[in-house]
Formats: C-alpha cells, structure tokens, sequence
C-alpha cells in the first residue's frame, strides 16, 4: 500500500513536471570548482565541445558520494559524471550506484600500449577511471618565515615554528599526518593506524597542536588562510597552492615530506540520462594529450605513464610543471598512497573519534 | 522622554541614567552590525574592515566594485562592451543574477500557495465552532517549531522517493511548508475581534458564501493576510536548510549562494548582496508597519 | 439568535406555533430542536473543519508523512536483509551460539554471489560496519574473491578467504543486524551499544559524543535564552513606557533585525567579529589590544552565542513588549504612594507582572535555538557545534541515514514537550508578530 502510494504521487508529478529528461546533445559534468574545475575546462570541456559539438553543463560540488546515492536512489539521476576520490568511487561501486566501465574502451597511448598498460597501477578500478593523482601537503608563507619547515614534525613543532596551523576538518590525512610527525616511517603508516595505539599515539600527536589549530573544509579556504595570515602554516591539495602561487604570485612555498597522494576518478553514476555522452567524454578526456594538457593548468600528475613526458610549462610558459607534480620523483621520497580500504572500513569510528575530541 | 519623577532620589537618578545608556548600548547591539555592512559593501580593497581611506571620506577608498561583481560574477564575457549580449549573458549566466531569478520565483509561488491555504485555514479556526482547536493550531504551527534540520531530512527523503527533490516544486512545497505558520499567525491575529454578526447581516441581506468573503470578510482581514503573505515571501526568500538538502545547482537560491560563499572564500560580493537585501527587508517592513495602522484605523482601534 | 446561524429560515412565529401544538420545540420542518440545534452545530463544526482541511493534509502530506517516515528510518534498516535475504533468514532461525555449521555458509556464499552480480554487497557492508568497525572491508573482499568458492565446504573456504569468519563476535554481530528492526541507532544515539553478549553498554570512551553534545545543546541554548532575556527586559521595558511616537521609531530597531536575514546577520558578525574586523580594529585603535593578539572571537563557541543571541532577541522582545504594554503605570506608582521604595516596587509589583512575557520569550527562544543550524554552522567553529550540525553532517557527508533520524528523533521529541508546554503555559494562539 504504501509503495502504491508512493509510486501513484511519484506518477502524478513525473506527468505534471515532464519527465527529468535533459535536453538533447548536453552533458552534466560535476567536478570539485574552483582552480580545478578551470583545469578541466580548458583541457577536457573546450575541445570536445569543439570536436562533438555536445554542450557541457558544468556543476562543483564538495566531494562524497551522498548526492550521487540519493540521486540514484531517488531514480532521478541529473549528473552524466562526477569527478571522485578513489574511496568514493570503491563505495559508490561496491554500492551498485555506478556503472562499471569497460577499460577496453580507452584509448591506447600513442605508441599503441594498450590503455591497461598504460594506466599508472591502480588507476583503472572497475567502475572507474583515474585522471589525476593529487595530494595532501602542507605549505607556508615564505615571505614571513625565512628558514622554513622542512619536514612533517616541524608542521607539529610550535616552538621552532609559532603560530597558527590550517588543517582540514576531518581525520583523513590528519592522522596520516601525526604519525608520521611522531617518527612512524610513511611505509608503515597504515600498519599503526591500524591498531587501537596508533589510533591513541596519532590523537596524542594531534594535541599537542590542538589550541592553534584553525579548521578548514572546502579547498579553496587553506590558500586564502595564508595569504590572511590567519596561519602560519597550513595542509592543503597541492594544486590550490600551487595556482595560488602560479596565477596570483603569492609566495608559498610546498613541503612535500610526508604528502599523502589520492587519486581523482570519473565515474557515471547509473541512470545518468546521458551516459553514452559521458563514455564518450570520459574517453576523451583520458587520452595520453588531455590528461598531458590539463598539466598546464593545475599541478596534479595525469595518471597515464605516456602523458609525463608531454606535460611541458604552466600556461604562462614559464613555470615547469614536472617538479610541481605530486608523481615526480624528488617528491615521491617521503609519501604515503591514500588507503582507500582502510578508510572505507574505519572512518565512521574515526569520525566520531575526530568529532569526539574536537568537541572536547 | 522618559521623565524622571520629581521625588526620585539621587540613586534613582544615577540608575535612571545608568539604564538609558544600557538600553542605548543594546540598541547599537540590534543594530550596528547590519548597519556596518552597508558602508563596507563599498570598499574598494578586498577587505572586511575600514580602511584608513575610508575613514577619511575619501572617495578613492569607495567603489561600486562588489556591485559590479554581483553582475559579472559567472558571466561567459564580462569584459564584453555592454550591449544587448552582455545583459543577456549577464541575465543567463551570472551566478548572483540567476540565484536572485530562483529566490524571486520559488518566494512569489511560495506566497501565493502559503497565503491561500493559510488564510482558508484561519478563517476555520477563528470559527466559534471549530473543533479540535488547540489541537490543530498546534499542528499548523509545527513547522515554525520543529527544527529545520529534521524537517530538511524528513522532506529530503519523501521529495527523493516521488521525484520532487531538485525540482523547483519540491523547494516550493517545502518553504510553503515553512510559510504557513506565518499566514495562519497574522491572519488569525486581525481575525480576532472579527464581528461575527457581520456575517450574518451580509447572509440575512441575501449574499452568497463568496460575495460575503469577497466583500466583507477579505476587507476586513485584508491587512493581515499581506502581512502573512510578506512573512511567507520572506521566509521563502531567507530560507537555506531545505535548500541545502533538496535543491541543485539549477535551483540555488541567494541564500545557498551565500552560503558556499561564506564557507569558502568571504569576499566583499556578499556584503553588496547582503546590503540589497537590508534594503528589500526595509522596503517590506515599512510596508508591514503601514498595515498595521491601516488596520487599526480600520477597526477603531487609533493609536493613544 | 440560533435561527439564523445555519441559514435555514425559521422564524420566531413557527416556533410558537409549533410548542403551542405538540409541547415539546420543534422546528419548522418537524424535527424537534434539540435535534436540529445538533444538526445545526454539527454542520458548523464540519464547516469550519472543511475550511482548515485543504492545509491539514497538505500538512499531512508535505511535512507530518516525511518526518514520520525518517523517524522510522531510525529503527528500520533493512541493508542486510535486502542484500542477503537468505543469510538473513537462516540467521533469524539460528541459535546463535559460536560459529554456525557449514549449512549457514553454503547460504552465505550464495548470496554473496548474488550479491557479486548485483553489485549490492556495499549496502549490508556498511551496515555490519556500524556495528563492528573493520568488518566492512571483510565483504567486499570476500565478494571480490567469491568466484573461487565452487564447491562445498564453504565453511572453510570462506575461511580460507578471510579468518575472520572464524569468529563469533562476528557471528552474534551477524545475527542482530539481520533483524530489519533495530535499537542499535538509538543506542549510538546517546552513546551505548551491544556488545558481544547482546547486552548493552557504553560506547568506547573516546567515541562518546552525542551525549555531550546534547547537553552542549540545552546548555548552550539555555545560556543564549538568558542572555536574550538580560537584553529584552531593559529595552522592552523602554518601548512600553515611551509614548508611542518615539516607541515606534526605537521598534523599528528591533523590527529590521527581525526582517533581515539570517544569512545577511550571521555575515555581518563575521565582519564584525573576525580578527581583521571591525571590533578588533576597534579595540587596537583605543590600544584595549595588541595588534599581535587580536582576540579571537569567531569561529568558535563565542561566535555562535553573540550571533545567536543576536539572531534570536526579537523573538524575546516582542512577546515580553507585548505584555508590558498592558501594565498601568499607576500600579508602580501605586506601589510607591504605599512606601515601597522603587526596588521593592519593582521586584513586588512590576515583574511578577510580567512573568507571562517572560515564560513566552524564553520558551521561544530556547525551542528555536535547541534546533538552531545554519549559524553554528558558519561561525560555530569547533566547539560552538549543535547537534544539528552533527545531524546534517550524517545525512550529508558520513551516509549514516539511520544515525541521523535516531538523533532527530530525540531533539523532536525534547522540542515537541517544550511545545506541548509552551502551548499550554502561553497558548500557541498568544503568538504575534510586530
């Protein structure tokens, strides 16, 4: 009864609304806004439009699969493809809320290695794909600290380096972060965290900075943090840092020690209204030149192998953007891969640990 | 003013002062920190404070920047010369613009529906016979009370299982929802005091149920039901929690606009919109006050 | 007078003549009055209830029904259940001691094969791993790896894939979660869970939050309540005793607050109070402050209260304005004239006055703060957070549904008893703006 109901309003407003249909020949992208969203509108968006001739609408959103669920659960689903971290792409897929992809589809690089050769390892996930790698870092402000930090305990040493420190408002990364400060060797980061001590010893580590920290939660705050100086230090994705620096000419400067990289997936959510539009724009938008071009516009390392050689200067000519990469060499020295599992099993305890000891 | 009494004694007097400059200082605390946005909505720098330029009343230090930047703000061409194009582009891409179209169009449709549903309904409770009274009060009250966060849920998921979420109907029924306990107050409020017996000497005079109300009940409760309908207008206009669950980027409204633009990167773009704001809410409030007095006049009841 | 309320047109003469004939009043068409004075209200009742109908059950239909159907998302999960339906049925007939014998894990491997085609096993995943943290990860792997398992025993090839099949805490987990009806989000919702036994007790310290701040809440809220009322009293006071002329003006202050909006109030206190804001430059300026330790008061439990107490003034102010008004003066003068001195006058005659304004404000304005979002949100920082903030933050971003409407369901009740008490105490009807 109550699903007759439902279904007889549900029948009712689909006919006095029309049906969610988009208009013909249009794609919803949905991507994170801000520097980002801009990378890939001049790298992916601008030249499919010009070669398909189908308009792209695009949508920023902050991440999380929580609209996407109640998109498809709801059977109104208004995104084509969304741009997501790897955990949300592993849940949304093993909650049956996206399609699988067929990596056979991707384009081969252009020396004919095939797609699946050519991906970085891990980037190909069954029901998605990778464009980027990106990372957690942390960064300061040179023009007020001459002899700056250098490593992930000088981020959590107040009394070499005082003042206020910029941390995302939440325990990803954070915890990542403090045990690394603590001496726990980056290879070994999840092994500890994995234990009910590491847990205790990271949130040990964390208060030792608790007074002075400042919380953020969307992207675009740690840049404009710094240049208020509302802190002295804060973590950030290192793409914002970088085009606040590229583009605006601040003077922040990266620490790479300790970074956490995480990869960025498309994926299509099911029912997308558009999905053969968004196959298309996917593979588009993963070939060896796209993920290549995006590389002038923001420093997040494209995650095909044939695409490093390509990327060249930031659109300016002038800055080089293999050593901004979060994949280049120098900075890989001291880094941790996002677990995408061991978040996916632990993060409901340790969010309410993290909301816990905030409010504390 | 406030006189003091000639027998008052010296202490009373100290009080008496003492408690002048308390209710002076409570008063700036109402009011000086939406007065203060206005000036600061025209600064020319990129800040939230006074700049010593500013201080000094020089014109240098005050532009129509953030205003201009409420236009352009999205815009595919804003540097564009400024012709028919522009303001189409203008009209359809800027985010502030098309926010303020969705706040404008969701606010008329939710007064219109809150306004005809509520004042029906008062019209019913102020009825002598109306059963079940405080009951029902109660209920049509509810949504003023009920916290905005369980209302967005509870509407988040039933909007979402019959396809009303991310349409522009959802957010309508939702802030109608939030708008009735408004109409049903005021209306009710000037319905108090009503003279039942007009009524029925419109009845014994040989009027219809419909020319009665046309002609005698909606003069009469006519104040309070724009008051309600303004109430309603508003509540749409301000509300954010329902359009932070149920809305997508094609419905979002002022206050979602401002509310990403709080979270991320406050730039002065939000005082300017803020200040339009004080001004409609200024506009809408003297409107309200005029009523009222209309109202009161209307009724005998002149002001002392 | 009742002759003429249901518009029938009976008139003073039928009825004479009608008692003069039979006794008894009977009305014009024959029926006796009592009956027709029934019918007559009765039709009234249904008149007035045929008017307030089409907004009850747009009510019913727009707001009552979805709060209803999210509360009982509370205590109805169905995760499990929907995605293994046969592990669930054959773990509601299982004893549930130990681990279960090859036959439950024949069950198990089907459906998780089914599972695997459906790409479904995320839903009961997250579900166990509310209640076991770490066991989510046990089912995805396992469906990863589910094509190998062929052939009987599955007991030990599930095993095989992941020893912790093995265990029984896992198993007694199991069997609570495969009831579609559930306590276990009410639990969590003031801090208490099951342990292995079924028995239930409190959550890990160092997890415990939602008591906290529920008590965060109703004190945060009872604070700001009070400090509205500290601030409504004095001026309140003024408007009423000022002649109208300068009351209306002064009410005017009140008034655009009240008209603005919350987003426009809540930005202009971060103008005012952040540390490059206008108070702070303030305070540097008359040198109260360094320029180095400009006070931090946003972004934090001070600026949650100074914008909520400003946000909610209005709501004291009128309702005690209200009442104050209809207060003669003579009674304090009166009070005077008999020798109390203007203390005593006031502390013996005026407030106690007052009080029905006072019991109607602070009920109001503590309702409307314990539900309070949108400004703890945006100027709360880390500890000036509501459990609404908590709420919205499992709808949106933890996913966890159940856990949301559990909370909700406890703020609605606590909010709907102080309504129950607010409409009795003050009557919802006494309730006016401007």
């Amino acid at each position: 009864m109550k699903i007759g109901l439902k279904t007889a309003i549900a029948a009712a407003v689909a006919a006095t609304l029309g049906t969610a249909a988009m208009a013909e020949g249009s794609l919803t992208v949905v991507s994170w806004g801000g520097a980002y969203t801009k990378s890939q509108v001049e790298a992916y968006h601008k030249p499919f439009i010009a070669k398909t001739g189908v308009q792209i609408k695009s949508e920023d959103y902050n991440g999380g699969i929580a609209e996407i669920k109640a998109q498809v659960e709801a059977g109104n689903v208004t995104w084509d493809i969304v741009d997501v971290e790897l955990s949300d792409a592993v849940r949304a897929c093993d909650e049956g809320l996206v399609y699988p992809i067929d990596h056979s589809i991707l384009p081969p690089a252009p020396d004919g290695t095939a797609a699946t050769d050519d991906f970085l390892p891990g980037t190909l996930h069954e029901c998605a794909v990778a464009n980027i790698v990106w990372s957690t870092i942390y960064a300061y402000d040179s023009s007020k600290m001459a002899d700056g930090p250098k490593t992930m305990a000088d981020f959590f040493d107040l009394e070499k380096f005082p003042g206020k420190r910029g941390m995302r408002k939440s325990p990803k990364a954070n915890l990542e972060f403090a045990l690394i400060a603590d001496g726990v060797d980056p290879a070994d980061v999840y092994e500890v965290l994995g234990t009910p001590e590491g847990v205790d010893r990271a949130f040990a580590k964390l208060d030792t900075i608790k007074d002075q920290v400042v919380w953020w939660e969307a992207g675009a705050q740690p840049p404009q943090l710094l240049a208020d100086g509302e802190v002295a230090m804060t973590t950030a994705y290192n793409g914002r840092i970088f085009n606040a620096v590229a583009a605006e000419g601040k003077p922040f400067e990266i620490v790479w020690d300790g970074q956490i990289w995480d990869l960025d997936l498309w994926i299509i959510p099911k029912g997308a209204p558009n999905k053969d539009a968004a196959l298309e724009f996917l593979k588009f938008s993963t070939d060896t030149q796209r993920l290549a071009d995006q590389a002038k516009w923001i420093a997040y390392g494209p995650a095909r192998q044939s695409s490093a050689p390509l990327v060249g200067k930031y659109n300016d000519g002038k800055i080089d953007m293999g050593p901004q990469m979060p994949t280049a060499e120098e900075n890989l020295k001291r880094a941790v891969q996002n677990d995408f599992e061991f978040w996916a099993d632990n993060q409901d305890q340790l969010n309410e640990r993290f909301n816990a000891w905030l409010a504390g | 003013m406030m006189k003091l009494p000639a027998y008052a004694s010296p202490l009373e007097r100290i009080w008496h002062y003492t408690y002048l400059v308390i209710c002076v200082l409570i008063f700036i605390f109402l009011i000086a920190p939406i007065i203060i946005i206005v000036p600061l909505s025209f600064n020319a720098e990129p800040y939230f404070t006074f700049t010593e330029g500013m201080l000094s009343f020089d014109p240098a230090a005050y532009s129509m920047r953030w205003y201009a930047d409420i236009l352009r703000n999205g815009m595919a061409a804003p540097d564009a010369p400024i012709d028919t194009n522009w303001f189409a582009d203008m009209w359809n891409n800027a985010q502030w613009i098309r926010a303020m179209r969705n706040s404008f169009f969701v606010a008329i449709c939710t007064t219109v529906l809150a306004t005809a549903l509520g004042t029906l309904a008062a019209l019913g409770l102020s009825r002598p016979e109306m059963p079940f009274r405080s009951a029902i009060t109660g209920l049509l009250i509810s949504p003023m009370i009920v916290p905005l966060v369980i209302t967005a849920t509870g509407m988040f998921f039933f909007y979402s299982d019959i396809g009303l979420a991310k349409t522009y109907l959802g957010i309508i029924l939702a802030h109608t929802t939030l708008g009735i306990p408004f109409v049903i107050i005021t209306v009710t409020a000037t319905l108090v005091g009503f003279d039942n017996s007009l009524i029925r000497a419109s009845q014994s005079l040989g009027a219809d149920g419909w020319t009665t109300f046309r002609k005698v009940i909606m003069p009469l409760i006519l104040p309070g039901m724009i008051s309600g309908a303004l109430f309603a207008f508003v509540t749409s206009l301000d509300e954010i929690v329902t359009v932070l669950f149920l809305a997508d980027v094609e419905q979002r409204t002022i206050p979602r606009q401002m509310w990403s633009g709080i979270r991320e990167q406050i730039s002065p773009t939000i005082l300017a919109v803020a200040t339009i704001l004080v001004v409609i809410s200024i506009a809408l409030l003297t409107t309200v006050e005029l009523l009222r007095r209309r109202s009161e006049r209307l009724r005998g009841m002149a002001p002392q | 007078m009742w002759v003429y309320t249901g518009g029938e047109q009976t008139t003073m003469a039928d009825i004479t003549a009608n008692q003069a004939v039979t006794g008894p009043l009977i009305a014009a068409d024959g029926t006796p009055l009592k009956r027709k004075l029934a019918q007559t209200t009765r039709r009234a009742r249904m008149r007035a209830l045929l008017l307030t109908a089409p907004l009850v059950l747009f009510l019913l239909v727009s707001f009552v029904f979805p709060i209803g159907q999210m509360l009982y998302q509370s205590a109805h999960n169905p995760s499990f259940g929907d995605v293994l339906p046969n592990t669930a049925r054959a773990l509601a007939e299982w004893e549930g001691d130990g681990v279960p014998g090859e036959e439950m894990f024949a069950i198990l491997a089907a459906d998780l094969k089914q599972a695997r085609e459906d790409r479904s096993i995320g839903r009961a995943a997250t579900r166990v791993n509310y209640e076991l943290p770490g066991s989510r990860s046990l089912f995805t792997r396992t469906v990863r790896n589910i094509g190998k398992v062929e052939a009987a025993p599955y007991k030990e090839a599930l095993i095989e894939i992941n020893e912790k099949w093995d265990d029984p805490i896992l198993w007694a987990t199991l069997k609570r979660v495969s009831n579609d009806y559930t306590a276990s989000f009410y639990l969590a919702a003031v801090d208490r869970k099951y342990d292995a036994d079924g028995s239930i007790v409190m959550q890990d310290e160092k997890r415990q939050i939602y008591v906290q701040l529920f008590w965060r809440t109703l004190w945060l809220s009872a604070l700001i309540t009070f400090l509205c009322f500290l601030l409504a009293y004095p001026v309140s006071y003024m408007l009423s005793v000022l002649p109208l002329r300068y009351s209306n003006l002064l009410m005017i202050l009140v008034l655009l607050p009240f008209w603005t909006s919350l987003l426009v109030r809540t930005t202009a206190w971060i103008a005012m109070l952040q540390s490059e804001g206008v108070v702070n430059d303030l305070l540097v300026w008359t040198s109260v402050l360094d320029d180095d330790n400009r006070a931090q008061m946003i972004y934090n439990r001070t600026g949650t209260i100074v914008a909520m107490t400003h946000i909610l003034l209005p709501f004291m102010i009128l309702p005690l304005y209200s009442v104050m008004k209809t207060i003669p003066p003579s009674y304090m003068r009166a009070a005077r004239s008999l020798g109390a001195n203007s203390f005593t006058a006031f502390r013996r005659v005026y407030f106690p006055q007052t009080i029905p304004g006072i019991a109607a404000g602070t009920l109001l304005v503590f309702i409307l703060a314990i539900g309070y979002y949108i400004t703890p949100a945006l100027v709360g920082g880390q500890d000036g957070q509501l459990i609404s903030n908590l709420i919205a933050f499992h709808m949106q971003r933890s996913l966890n549904w159940s856990l949301a409407a559990a909370l909700g369901g406890i703020l609605l009740v606590g909010v709907l008893v102080l309504y129950w008490v607010y409409n009795k105490l003050v009557g919802i009807d006494k309730l006016k703006f401007g």
